[in-house]
């Protein structure tokens, strides 16, 4: 199969160490991505606040990136979400309903298309709050919601139960969104971080050393009001965990 | 043309058009108990109502002794204050205890119903002070939807769920009886 | 490993707060026969008690020609932490105790999926329905008049009140009177209107618009509720304790209730089938306000109706479970006609609800009973108050609403959101609002309704990262990235982002792509 690999803007400018467990990672299973060198964004910022024409040349370029893969695996949820959902402000061929359906977190990935059962190379003896992406989690189904009715699940932590020694607190308020919000971040900045700065806290109450996400977007945002605070936890995305890191 | 005639054009042009069909509504039961008194009980007592074991008389004795105006709309306990249907209501509003008759209980809530002709004048459930019900634990049926099936709805001008007494908990979440309504009410089985 | 979806846990066995320092002893809140602290109605599941007064932040600035500035009262509502933590706390609880309701039924998704498909059902066949419901009505002996809008409702109301020789209303909650601005309307007519719900009371004491659809006083503290009450009905200023206050407000308004000369009431539901309505309250003041005076006005927005009885067992279920975690409202009433004696009417009113009909994007948003589960969950309404999005509806269902009445005003409030989508999950009518809120977002660009600095930084960013060598040069430095990552952008990249107190993000040695490159994708490299 042919896989390609999509690294989201941010990351590209703020986590390259993700980006590169990301494609380690795979690579343990076999899986040797493509990296069209051309890709940039999956248009996002623009959609988010609503200027979805301004958005359509964006995702042009990333069809053209990515058509003709089996697969294409993003380490985001938020960015898998707009993919499959969002992206319609590009003309709707074959082709592009071909990429759309083809995307793939990267957690879903692992868990639903190479159904992982376990991850011998991995240790993280620590405490780890995880956080979900809300797109993750309710718009590609990552995990139950605490809201509905539903028989529990969870996509990241049936990974997580598989690194040893890996400990899982419980925050006060388990999915409550963060704040981040794409450009509500910037746009409405008190209450953004407000939230954040309430979301690290209940993190650390719980006892955390570290948080963990499927998203690093949340995280650069969290981690900055940890900071402020002067929190002492540490942020890492679960690519880095799966992938060995020890701390 | 008239604000009705120019709403309901308005609408029908702009009514979305496909199928929404009505759905049918599924009888669902209640899980884990066919005791219908016993659960009827325990939620009056989780909406904030009680119930006595004993008759109306020693209700109010044990439980309103300082009662001076008993109002009754129930031929099963005569008070000192008769309610009538056509004066005003605030003629009611110095009643301390009124003593009615709940049509049906539903067990899922812990409610009751309470219709305009056993109230005789529908205010007096709101302007006494506290309010005794006499409830046939017969009539009690397992949930909501089963008591929307009954016929009082299609046939009384007013009718009342009480579901525990009035209660408000508007100013800092602290819970309060007796908001602007009764401060207790009391379920006598019979 | 524990599957953490389950809330931590204090001692006392209740789910967390994020606040602990807002538990009390004991709040001396109503108990049960044995003792028992209850919960039922908008209680809080522990006591929560705020230790100092401090100034109650009052609501979003409203200009005549410029959008609401959220972000501004949200400020002030977050520096006044007493009141935003107190605030977070108890709607978070109702949220919770809502989750524990749900929790006990089984059928809990199914009844979301009927009364869904009940609504959607009655809006795309309203016309009938209206028509049903109007000569059931009729029939029963109510007189049935429509509005086309709000100002017509008022005109209304008032004519029907001035045929009676009524100088005094007293009337129970409704957000459609909110919506028509009636209380200022009486007053320039000079009837007395008197709130008979608390919540409602206290804001009409303190001139202020409720700032929550179901608990209007929400963002208050006993201690502003005290300064209300001393200053309007001369309660003692020094004594905040609780039930003195609701004690004050119950003995001042009865005298008013009984001698009012027509009460009013909205409705929650308005049943075809039979011509009835049903009022739902905590208090009974509904049924005081109907019950009393010898002229009952219900007002009721047309998207009300459902077609029968029967589906009240669906809708009664859900609405006390989703709005305040509580079994059932202590006051369910169905009025089905006039007492002997006395008048009904019922106001039917349009107020651009038929206009929304024909919007494919946002006519679901109608199905709407009004429980204001969306704004207990609203992360972002539960920080920054009712009162900051300085209109009738707030929270995610006023974000869809509201730029409807005033697309110019309202053009800020769906960017006052994250999209988390916890709205759309606790909605018993399955409303997918998030999405709406998405919807208008690309509605409100399409029509210039974004302000233009904003629109302009997107045409930026979409050339840019849309240009492949564009944009890696942009990235290439942590600086530049933040300038063309709209994620980060304003004007001034570092005063949003660290002011309020957040750390800017590390610069990275090299970008991904560098690395890439450099690297050959890490195949030249140990990394």
């Amino acid at each position: 199969m042919r896989v390609a690999l999509f690294i989201p803007c941010y990351m590209d400018a703020f986590e390259t160490e993700v980006g590169i467990a990301t494609l380690n990672l795979l690579r343990r299973f076999d899986v040797d991505p493509e990296y069209p060198f051309d890709q940039t964004c999956c248009g996002q910022p623009m959609v988010n606040s609503g200027c979805h024409a301004e958005a359509k040349a964006t995702e042009e370029l990333f069809v053209r990136n990515f058509a003709g893969y089996d697969f294409i695996v993003a380490p985001s949820g938020s960015c898998t979400h707009q993919i499959r959902c969002h992206m319609t402000a590009v003309e709707q061929t074959e082709e592009v309903r071909q990429v759309r359906e083809r995307t793939y977190e990267l957690v879903e990935f692992l868990h639903d298309v190479l159904k992982v059962k376990e991850f011998p190379w991995t240790e993280f003896p620590h405490k780890v709050s995880y956080h979900n992406n809300c797109n993750a989690l309710r718009g590609i189904y990552h995990a139950s919601m605490s809201e509905r009715r539903e028989p529990p699940y969870s996509k990241p932590l049936d990974l997580l139960r598989m690194v040893k020694g890996l400990e899982l607190v419980e925050r006060a308020r388990p999915d409550e969104c963060c704040g981040f919000g794409g450009t509500f971040c910037v746009f409405e900045p008190v209450v953004s971080v407000k939230m954040g700065q309430d979301k690290v806290r209940d993190h650390a109450a719980a006892g955390a050393e570290y948080v963990v996400s499927a998203d690093s977007s949340c995280m650069l945002h969290q981690k900055g009001c940890a900071e402020r605070l002067g929190l002492p936890l540490k942020f890492r995305h679960i690519a880095q965990i799966l992938n060995g890191d020890r701390a | 043309m008239s604000a009705r005639e120019a709403i309901l054009a308005n609408v029908h042009a702009n009514q979305p058009s496909g199928t929404y069909p009505l759905p049918d509504l599924p009888g669902f039961h209640l899980e884990g108990t066919s005791d219908v008194v016993g659960l009827f009980l325990k939620n009056l007592e989780g909406m904030g109502g009680r119930y006595h074991t004993g008759d109306v008389r020693s209700c109010i004795d044990q439980l309103f002794p300082n009662a001076k105006v008993i109002a009754s709309t129930v031929p099963d306990f005569a008070g000192n204050r008769q309610v009538f249907a056509n004066v005003h209501p605030r003629n009611l509003a110095d009643i301390d205890v009124a003593v009615t008759r709940a049509s049906f209980g539903v067990a899922e809530t812990g409610s009751i119903l309470l219709v305009d002709q056993t109230l005789i004048a529908n205010a007096v459930a709101y302007l006494a002070q506290h309010l005794v019900v006499l409830l046939d634990p017969a009539a009690i049926v397992p949930m909501i939807q089963d008591a929307y099936c009954r016929s009082e709805f299609h046939r009384h001008r007013y009718a009342s769920f009480h579901s525990g007494p009035s209660a408000t908990a508007d100013i800092e979440g602290v819970l309060i009886h007796g908001a602007q309504g009764v401060r207790s009410l009391t379920v006598v089985l019979a | 490993m524990t599957l953490s979806k389950e809330p931590r846990r204090d001692d006392d066995g209740l789910p967390a707060l994020l606040h602990t320092e807002l538990r009390a002893s004991d709040d001396k809140g109503a108990k049960g026969p044995a003792g028992q602290r209850l919960i039922h109605a908008e209680a809080t599941s522990r006591p929560l008690r705020d230790a100092m007064p401090e100034p109650q932040p009052r609501g979003a600035k409203i200009h005549r020609h410029r959008p609401i500035d959220h972000n501004e009262a949200a400020r002030r509502f977050i520096d006044a932490p007493h009141h935003e933590k107190m605030h977070d706390e108890r709607l978070w609880d109702l949220r919770q105790k809502r989750d524990g309701q749900m929790h006990a039924i089984p059928e809990w998704e199914e009844l979301r999926e009927l009364a869904s498909e009940i609504k959607q059902h009655t809006l795309a066949h309203l016309g009938d329905y209206l028509e049903q419901f109007e000569t059931q009505a009729l029939a029963n002996g109510i007189h049935v008049h429509w509005a086309q809008d709000g100002a017509e409702h008022n005109r209304i109301v008032h004519s029907i009140l001035a045929d009676h020789g009524a100088k005094r209303l007293i009337k129970s909650k409704s957000m459609l009177t909110e919506e028509t601005g009636m209380r200022h309307y009486m007053a320039g007519v000079g009837i007395e209107v008197i709130e008979t719900d608390l919540g409602e009371r206290i804001q009409q004491l303190d001139n202020e618009d409720p700032s929550h659809i179901v608990v209007p006083a929400v963002h208050k503290l006993r201690s502003d509720v005290a300064d209300v009450f001393a200053k309007k009905l001369g309660t003692d200023p020094r004594n905040d304790d609780v039930h003195y206050l609701a004690e004050q407000q119950r003995e001042k308004t009865r005298p008013l209730i009984l001698d009012a000369d027509a009460g009013m009431t909205g409705a929650n539901f308005a049943v075809a089938e039979t011509g009835s309505f049903v009022v739902c309250t905590n208090e009974g003041n509904a049924d005081l306000s109907a019950n009393v005076p010898p002229l009952h006005i219900a007002s009721i927005g047309i998207e009300k109706l459902i077609p029968r009885i029967a589906d009240l067992g669906v809708f009664i279920r859900l609405l006390s479970r989703s709005a305040l975690g509580s079994p059932m409202t202590q006051y369910t009433s169905h009025f089905r006609g006039p007492r002997s004696g006395a008048e009904m009417h019922i106001v039917l009113v349009d107020n651009g609800r038929s206009a929304r009909l024909g919007e494919p994007e946002f006519w679901q948003s109608l199905k709407c009973i009004r429980c204001g589960a969306c704004m207990n969950t609203c992360p972002v309404y539960r920080r920054s108050g009712g009162l900051s999005y300085g209109a009738t509806y707030s929270g995610p269902i006023g974000l869809i609403l509201d730029p409807t009445f005033d697309r110019r005003r309202y053009s800020s409030l769906p960017f006052a959101s994250t999209l988390n989508g916890s709205c759309s999950n606790v909605c018993p009518v399955k409303i997918n609002i998030h999405e709406q809120i998405f919807a208008w977002r690309k509605a409100l660009s399409e029509s210039h309704d974004i302000s233009t600095s904003k629109h302009a930084m997107m045409k930026v960013a979409g050339v840019v990262l849309s240009n492949p060598r564009l944009y890696r040069a942009a990235i290439a430095t942590a600086e530049s990235a933040l300038k063309i990552l709209p994620n980060f952008v304003v004007a001034n990249p570092l005063n949003s982002w660290t002011r309020r107190g957040r750390n800017m993000p590390n610069p990275v040695t090299e970008t991904f792509h560098q690395w890439y490159e450099r690297t050959k994708g890490g195949k030249e490299d140990r990394l």
